[in-house]
């Protein structure tokens, strides 16, 4: 099949304020081919793309389907030409059954239940889904999800569909499904666009390549043609190194020890269960898994954020008296009281780490603003801090005093890193700590890790990209549904080893090698 | 499908939307005060309009007619000066509260229970004690009552998580039934259903005069209160809690601060403020004690802390400006021989213009020529 033009964008402009998310882009979608639309976050990938499914309007320039002229104002614009997108936040009505939310929003015939069964039926088989039409979405997996987002999308007749970011939230084995779907899809005549920033599913999945930089289009290559360390430099616009050191654990010592960490929700469900390992000073412990399952409880157990039930032991010991205590029934202010210097970043940066609508000034007093003795806040100290780490980590703020939140993701996250790494820890947990940054800035926050690392801190890395975490981490603790399924060393466990224990239960006692 | 697409598109094409909406990157300061500033000017032109349709009067002698009002004369000069205030006072009280997101939406409550305090000083201990003392007793007095009727919907929100909103709320009513039944105690004369002035001959627990004004006093502690206020958020740790527990309270766990604590510390802050301008309310003007001593300006009070932004020293202004178009409208209703509506259609207008304002410094509007020319 020749390969005609499905979309075509020329000349797109769009700005937010004095920010221009793109500019001047011109790119083409071919029917019956898989385009990666490639570029860092904050390189305009989303916005573009928002701008083909009705969210954005573009500021100039002109869009063309199928040779036509279109201005596509709304969602429903967009599925008049054809345009589906599958958001990276699922827009599912969680009490709905499946085939309830495909006929959301349509009207007539479309929106008879019963005809909608069999057609997803249809539209099952012919992808190679698997869905049951009357699942209810709460039900679901997020890998399920995903699935009925696809599905409610070529139920609307969608012939070019616009997938964002669709494998941050899955494991291997359902990344490779996936794109088993698109490539049936593929077969079926319909363009499919990947918005990513990972650089080895480009090149397992795509026909071309589309490279963003900074909302410029930089220029679109044939996959074949392309290798992943040209892909990166286009990203990035100058050679890097891709490579993260593990440099050697010298001299490990038992810091935290847990023992029995369980943990209930409110409605007595158990979210960890029996948990135990060791994390030790001078090395990084990995912590794998699939995102909800235990991962946020864990560390703010640790941190002294979270209730744990009876039996639970977390022993903290000073790496230089070697004298233990133990920190479960302590908040953090106990914990800081103590003496000991436990930092954490965590997920959630601007609602829990930072205060968003405070400068870099004020954050940096968050943890010990109560130093002095007068009622008064002293703020020369953290003024002094901040400008510290603007100037070392590089931060691109307009002033410490702007509010963080007006930063971007890489910035939030250098001065949360930065504050924390301040505060010379001998124990630095970090939960997706390179989640949303751009590959400059998350091989920075890979080099701090290294440091502190060296330095004798116990380091604990909560990661989702599991590339990452077999070249950083020296032993790997994969949680599974609240339990420890395995803790593997960083240097010999393979991906698919990790995937399985991600996804499969091991029965009791069977794996607890280390 | 296929051919409602095709119509769809032959309809719209090339028609861009007629006006689209885009947030602004920070106004400089200049610039922002100049569009409300410019927003009052327009707010008053189109009530010119409005005022001239409705009731055929000139505006000019309309708008004359409330400067009048607000500061016609001495006396009505200071009687503005005495209600700025006291909305601003209860405006200061509020100020800590919202600033940390917790909506106290009670203080015509704490200031009516402040003045119940007040006003029970004054008849029970007038001729017992010496005037400092009296008035040190009915400081802390209306300052505890204030503190306990603020403090008691945060206890609960802390322990239980109750919402603060309906909790103030209702304890409004409580206030203003206990408010009744001091009035039917202290009723004066017997059956007059009014607590009458207290003290008139003894005058004791009155305010003072200072500098040979009647209200001096009343402007002296307002105005203290607003500074300091100011910097007890600005400069303080507990400011600097209150504004992290206000934006986050996952953050202030982290931080390890006691989210409970701080919340019943600034309550009893906020309720004794408001307390206190229950004292004022009582010992400083009215020299009574009604249902009305607080007269909705609890309320009123809750525009002046957003549109200041919980800034005390920018709620001056505004509590300044409510207070003008209250006594304004009071003023144009009595002379003009029209009823209550017609000035309050004013009032509304212009607040609509000045609220309104705020998104055009949010906000800026791209028209739909713009976009054409940009190609």
């Amino acid at each position: 099949m020749e390969q005609q033009t499905a979309i075509r964008m020329q000349n797109i402009t769009k700005n937010f304020g004095q920010v221009l998310a793109n500019h001047n882009v011109s790119i083409d979608i071919r029917k019956g081919e898989i385009l990666s639309l490639l570029g860092e976050n904050g390189s305009g990938k989303t916005t573009l793309m928002n701008m083909l499914s009705g969210i954005y309007y573009p500021d100039a320039g002109k869009i063309y389907v199928n040779g036509e002229a279109v201005s596509i104002r709304s969602p429903e614009d967009a599925f008049a030409c054809g345009i589906g997108m599958i958001h990276q936040h699922f827009k599912l009505i969680d009490v709905f059954t499946a085939a309830e939310n495909v006929v959301l929003g349509l009207h007539g015939k479309d929106a008879n239940l019963k005809n909608a069964v069999s057609r997803i039926r249809d539209i099952c088989e012919k992808y190679g889904f698997e869905m049951d039409p009357s699942q209810k979405v709460y039900n679901m997996s997020v890998s399920q999800k995903q699935t009925l987002e696809i599905i409610k999308v070529l139920y609307r007749g969608a012939d070019i569909l616009i997938l964002d970011e669709p494998t941050a939230v899955l494991t291997p084995q359902e990344t490779e499904h996936l794109f088993q779907v698109i490539r049936n899809m593929k077969k079926a005549g319909k363009a499919v666009v990947i918005i990513t920033h990972k650089l080895h599913e480009v090149l397992s999945v795509s026909d071309r390549v589309a490279i963003l930089r900074r909302g410029e289009y930089i220029d679109t290559v044939a996959t074949a043609d392309a290798t992943v360390q040209s892909l990166a430099e286009m990203m990035v616009g100058k050679k890097i190194t891709l490579n993260i050191e593990r440099p050697p654990v010298q001299n490990p010592k038992k810091c935290i020890e847990v023992k029995g960490l369980t943990v209930e929700s409110q409605d007595g469900v158990r979210l960890l269960d029996d948990i135990s390992f060791t994390a030790n000073s001078g090395e990084i412990l990995g912590i794998a898994g699939i995102s909800g399952c235990g991962q946020k409880e864990l560390l703010e157990s640790i941190a002294g954020l979270q209730k744990v039930s009876a039996g639970t032991s977390i022993l903290y010991t000073a790496p230089d008296t070697e004298v233990s205590v133990e920190l479960v029934g302590k908040n953090p202010k106990q914990i800081r009281e103590m003496g000991i210097s436990l930092s954490f970043v965590p997920e959630d940066r601007l609602g829990m780490g930072l205060v968003g609508a405070m400068g870099m000034t004020d954050n940096m007093m968050l943890k010990n603003y109560r130093r002095g003795r007068t009622p008064f806040a002293e703020r020369g100290e953290p003024r002094k801090l901040a400008e510290k780490i603007r100037e070392e980590l590089e931060v691109a703020t307009p002033g410490i005093n702007v509010p963080v939140r007006r930063l971007s993701g890489g910035n939030v996250q250098k001065v949360l890193v930065g504050r924390e790494i301040a505060a010379a820890p001998t124990v630095l947990m970090t939960a997706y700590a390179v989640r949303g940054l751009d590959i400059h800035t998350s091989y920075t926050i890979y080099h701090l890790l290294n440091e502190q690392k060296k330095a004798g801190v116990a380091v604990i890395y909560v990661g989702e990209d599991l590339d990452v975490l077999l070249e950083l981490c020296d032993r790997i603790l994969v949680l599974c549904a609240g339990h420890v399924n395995g803790i593997l060393d960083g240097a010999s466990a393979t991906k698919e080893e990790i995937g399985m224990l991600m996804t499969h239960l091991q029965k009791e006692g069977s794996s607890d090698a280390k | 499908m296929q051919s409602k697409a095709e119509t769809i598109s032959a309809k719209k094409k090339y028609r861009e939307p007629l006006a689209r909406i885009a947030k602004r990157d920070a106004m400089p300061v200049l610039l922002s005060w100049g569009i409300r500033a410019a927003a009052v000017l327009l707010s008053l032109i189109v009530s010119a309009v409005v005022i001239y349709s409705i009731t055929t009067m000139n505006p000019l002698k309309v708008y004359g007619a409330m400067f009048e009002g607000a500061f016609g004369s001495q006396r009505k000069i200071w009687i503005t000066v005495r209600d700025t205030m006291s909305l601003l006072c209860i405006g200061i009280a509020l100020a800590p509260a919202f600033k940390m997101r917790f909506w106290n939406i009670g203080a015509e409550g704490q200031v009516l229970v402040g003045g119940i305090a007040t006003a029970a000083c004054m008849i029970y201990l007038g001729d017992v004690l010496p005037t400092y003392a009296l008035f040190i007793v009915m400081i802390v007095s209306s300052c505890l009552a204030g503190a306990l009727w603020g403090a008691i919907p945060a206890l609960f929100k802390s322990r239980w998580g109750t919402n603060e909103t309906l909790f103030t709320l209702m304890m409004n009513y409580v206030a203003i039934q206990i408010t009744s039944y001091c009035v039917a105690l202290w009723e004066n004369p017997y059956g007059s259903n009014y607590v009458g002035i207290i003290n008139p001959r003894t005058k004791a627990g009155w305010f003072p005069e200072v500098f040979g004004k009647q209200y001096m006093l009343n402007v002296i502690i307002v105005l203290t209160l607003a500074v300091g206020m100011f910097i007890y958020l600005r400069s303080t740790k507990h400011g600097y809690e209150i504004s992290v527990v206000g934006q986050s309270e996952n953050t202030a766990r982290y931080a390890g601060i006691n989210v409970g604590k701080v919340f019943v510390r600034t309550m009893l802050i906020s309720g004794a403020v408001a307390g206190l301008t229950g004292f004022i309310a009582v010992s400083g003007s009215s020299h009574t004690i009604s249902v009305n001593t607080a007269g909705g300006r609890g309320f009123t009070a809750i525009i002046v802390a957003w549109m200041a932004k919980f800034n005390t020293l920018t709620m001056m202004l505004i509590s300044l400006l409510l207070i003008f178009l209250e006594k304004g409208a009071n003023e144009i209703a009595s002379n003009f021989g029209l009823n209550d509506f017609a000035s309050q259609i004013i009032t509304g207008i212009i607040l609509f213009f000045i609220i309104g304002s705020e998104f055009f410094i949010n906000y800026r509007i791209i028209w739909r020529k713009k976009i054409r020319e940009a190609v």
